[in-house]
């Protein structure tokens, strides 16, 4: 990983005042999840007073956080929650921004802005429609705004759904915690009441089996520890040649390493056996392993071309039929049944000069998880994909110096993320508490101005 | 007491990459390579943490200071370091031999899980001083003042500084194992030809397992080498034919060993892991094979009654006796390829009514063996040979062959330096 000298020099005092200014970007120490920590700390100001906000406030209270209708002029403000679903025409949208950008001078470093809203695609009312869609421009603007390493993301819950849901928790737990540090001007939807919170939120993954593709490095070793530390027993699989860092990142998280190119046709069947052997379940799959194979596409040759389409899409497509048709992976407990993440890139939402394989393959990702919730949704399943932005890996820290300090200011906390940011965003998204949520492409990219 | 004895299970096993001495691991210590074998196996099955009845490995070539070497190596893994480990040495055998009596060991109820493997490094060979400087040296550390010690060190000559590196001589011959193993293929009869053909066998063979992945579970890479680096899948009879011979030179124009039907020196490592039914089915862990026994082997190569390598052809006699068993019954032979002649010499001893009746005592011939049921996904001659280490890369591999065929057998021959050798049975399950 290259080192970030600027925002380490940027978070000095002297480094501070100087990039002030200069009217350079401030990127800031970003709070980050730890499981001995606390969620969050200081104040927590639900807006918008209704049933829906209020069963909100009881998620919050149940975890002892200091939920507020109101504070001071001078109070410091850890979150803001702000809930709109009694807004049916633009117009209405006023009290509630309003008051909540009155609170905005007082949040704290790293603070959290959550708008909570109904689906705008469920109304077929124009004025209801505008009035939702607004939030969704509010919410993305407001998370240009935010500074000090502070986010605003927006909750887009299902027309007929109750927020005492447990994925609403589950969106909201995430989107507070520093688990979501490098996710800003995003959106989660909560399509149904499916899902459990766990007994303990410290190992919310507890008796699960997962397994990571590509786990040998990067995003993927991050992955395999973080579901680990999250409770979750990991199979860790890459292609052959890899083994020797696999092996050494598979006995720090007391998994089991398993050497298989996803390319092959048995990959999937492979993966199953090894589960059913040494696990007897699979709950869990993180479809992580991928290729890049730059070249402009006038000078694009067929290897180029198709290695990266075998790798990154078609290999998932295949071992997805394979663990759909299995009965290991079917397994349900309550309203939570097998879940898959698969790794997008935003390249393969905003496009990406030199990528167009790339950008083919990971669109595809997308295009994939929309399609195949329906699949999962018959055993309370879900699929969903996650579009890393500039993250900080070995395969980043190759990039030209310049192109590389541009890309890591090039988003609204003017930083890279770390592969844990993606790590963490894939733990929630396979969590039994995020089972509400399927089909969705979540970006973790500290809201890239790329694509947005 | 034990009551009965147990079935010893092979679960597993984990190599890393044989390389060529002085290339990839160059730099790398026995220790290290062990370690890494180790740690391979562990990631494989999940051992995190466990505590094993026993971990016994060795290694040929070995400096004193490596007094512990498993047991260092054991503590440099994720392993319960409650898990006791102990160093082998048998020659060539050693990694047969190490696993061989800790399957033992399961039988009898003394232990229910085991790891046996082995490591050699030609690359990280202990140096050693001469005998005489070593003499002086000791009597200048016994001096009790200054001027005995330095009238002691006086004495060193510059002669006595040559290091000397470990060979492969035998020390009771002076011969190496190549100058031996010319006279046994002489002595046999032994083609030129059929050597090669057997070298391109194997290295074929290899390659040719490697590109169906059957390795994929049993090697792990190293030090940025992912498959053996002596390997030549595009090798043939007629290239190895242009080679001159390097031993039996006193054989002149009858002298057929050549680099290429002789294993090279070599560095590698690995590691088999054991147990009973019951603790492999406890840990959620397959049950490829079970080693079911084995029987050492020595000869009177000295004096020239028999050739050096030839152990293995007694021991067989013996193992298949105590087990009621002829060639017939085994669906896969692992003869370890110290020399393609090695290998020959003992198929043309078993089927020598001559050898086996004069010989081992027998009524007829042991019989022949299938050629293709020999050495099906390669042996030492592609793979390499780190002396150590082959036993633990012929078990597991074996083991792989015979999963999924309950019932079927597999024979091992291992020769070692010193007229010792091991043979073994595995059955699959």
């Amino acid at each position: 990983m290259a080192k970030d000298s600027y925002t380490h020099f940027a978070n000095t005092g002297f480094g501070r005042r100087i990039t002030k200014a200069l009217g350079l970007p401030q990127p800031a120490k970003l709070r980050r999840y730890s499981p001995s920590g606390p969620l969050i700390e200081g104040p927590v100001v639900l807006l918008g007073a209704t049933e829906a906000s209020d069963l909100i406030a009881e998620h919050l209270l149940g975890w002892d956080l200091d939920v507020r209708r109101h504070v001071g002029p001078k109070e410091k403000v850890a979150a803001v929650v702000a809930v709109f679903d009694s807004a049916h025409t633009p117009a209405e949208l006023s009290e509630t921004v309003l008051e909540l950008g009155g609170l905005l001078k007082q949040l704290k470093p790293s603070a959290r802005v959550i708008t909570v809203f109904r689906n705008p695609a469920h109304t077929e009312d124009p004025a209801a429609r505008a009035a939702r869609k607004g939030i969704e421009g509010l919410t993305r603007s407001l998370a240009h705004e935010m500074r000090a390493g502070g986010t605003a993301n927006g909750l887009i819950l299902h027309e007929d759904l109750a927020t005492a849901a447990p994925s609403v928790a589950g969106a909201l737990r995430f989107l507070l915690s520093g688990r979501s540090a490098f996710v800003s001007g995003q959106f989660i939807t909560v399509d149904s009441v499916n899902g459990a919170l766990p007994e303990d939120w410290t190992a919310p993954l507890s008796g699960q089996v997962a397994v990571v593709t590509g786990a040998a490095r990067g995003i993927g070793a991050a992955i395999a520890r973080t579901l680990y530390r999250d409770g979750a027993q990991v199979i860790l699989v890459d292609i052959p040649p890899a083994g020797e860092q696999l092996a050494a990142v598979a006995n720090e998280v007391a998994g089991t390493a398993l050497q298989v190119d996803i390319t092959e046709d048995e990959a999937g069947q492979k993966i199953l056996t090894h589960a059913e052997q040494h696990y007897g379940r699979l709950d869990i799959v993180v479809h992580n392993a991928g290729i890049t194979r730059d070249k402009l596409l006038a000078n694009m040759d067929p290897g180029r071309w198709n290695s990266v389409i075998a790798v990154n899409i078609e290999s998932q497509l295949r071992m997805n039929r394979a663990f759909l048709d299995s009965e290991l992976f079917s397994r349900t407990e309550g309203t939570v049944g097998p879940r898959i993440v698969s790794l997008a890139s935003t390249s393969g939402i905003a496009g990406n000069r030199g990528q167009t394989n790339y950008a083919a393959s990971k669109a595809g990702v997308i295009g994939m998880v929309s399609a195949a919730s329906a699949q999962l949704a018959a055993r309370h399943g879900t699929i969903n994909a996650v579009a890393p932005g500039f993250i900080e890996t070995e395969m980043t820290a190759k990039m030209p110096v310049a192109t590389r300090e541009v890309a890591r200011r090039l988003n609204s906390l003017s930083q890279g993320g770390r592969p844990e940011d993606v790590a963490e965003t894939i733990a929630y998204l396979v969590s039994p508490a995020a089972a509400g949520t399927s089909g969705l492409t979540l970006r973790v990219c500290g809201q890239n101005l790329v694509g947005a | 007491m034990a009551e009965k004895v147990r079935d010893a299970v092979i679960i597993g096993g984990n190599r890393i990459p044989f390389a060529r001495a002085h290339s990839a691991y160059a730099k790398s210590s026995n220790q290290d390579m062990l370690t890494s074998a180790l740690n391979g196996l562990v990631a494989r099955y999940g051992l995190q943490g466990q505590q094993l009845g026993a971990v016994a490995a060795g290694a040929v070539l070995k400096h004193s200071k490596n007094f512990n070497l498993a047991r260092e190596s054991v503590l440099g893994t994720p392993l319960d370091p409650k898990t006791p480990a102990y160093d082998v040495q048998m020659a060539c055998a050693t990694g047969t031999e190490a696993i061989g009596s800790l399957a033992n060991k399961i039988r009898l109820g003394q232990i229910d899980s085991a790891i046996g493997g082995g490591v050699d490094s030609i690359s990280d060979a202990p140096i050693v001083v001469t005998d005489e400087l070593r003499g002086i040296l000791m009597e200048a550390n016994r001096a009790r003042s200054l001027g005995a010690r330095l009238k002691a060190l006086a004495k060193i000559r510059p002669g006595h500084l040559a290091p000397q590196a470990p060979g492969t001589g035998e020390p009771r011959t002076g011969l190496s194992m190549g100058e031996h193993m010319a006279i046994t293929a002489h002595q046999w009869g032994i083609t030129r030809r059929e050597q090669d053909e057997l070298a391109v066998a194997s290295h074929r063979n290899l390659a040719a397992a490697y590109e169906e992945g059957f390795f994929d579970d049993l090697v792990t890479p190293f030090k940025g080498l992912t498959k053996d680096n002596n390997m030549r899948g595009d090798s043939t009879v007629e290239k190895l034919a242009k080679l001159s011979p390097v031993f039996g030179k006193d054989l002149g124009e009858e002298a057929t060993l050549t680099a290429a039907n002789s294993t090279p020196l070599t560095d590698g490592a690995s590691a088999v892991l054991l147990g009973t039914e019951e603790w492999a089915d406890e840990h959620d862990l397959p049950k490829l094979a079970n080693f079911v026994d084995y029987e050492q082997g020595a000869v009177d190569f000295v004096g020239g009654a028999e050739g050096l390598l030839m152990a293995p052809a007694y021991a067989a006699a013996r193992l298949l006796k105590r087990n009621n068993l002829s060639f017939a019954d085994f669906e896969y032979f692992e003869i370890h390829e110290a020399f393609a002649s090695t290998v020959l010499a003992q198929i043309k001893a078993w089927e020598s009514e001559e050898f086996c009746r004069g010989k081992l005592g027998l009524d007829a011939p042991l019989g022949s063996i299938d050629r293709s049921k020999l050495n099906v996904t390669g042996s030492s001659l592609a793979a390499g040979h780190p002396f150590a280490a082959t036993g633990g890369r012929i078990v597991a591999t074996l083991a792989k062959l015979l999963h999924g065929k309950p019932g079927k057998l597999g024979f091992i021959s291992v020769c070692a330096a010193g007229g010792q050798g091991i043979t073994a049975i595995i059955e699959g399950r």
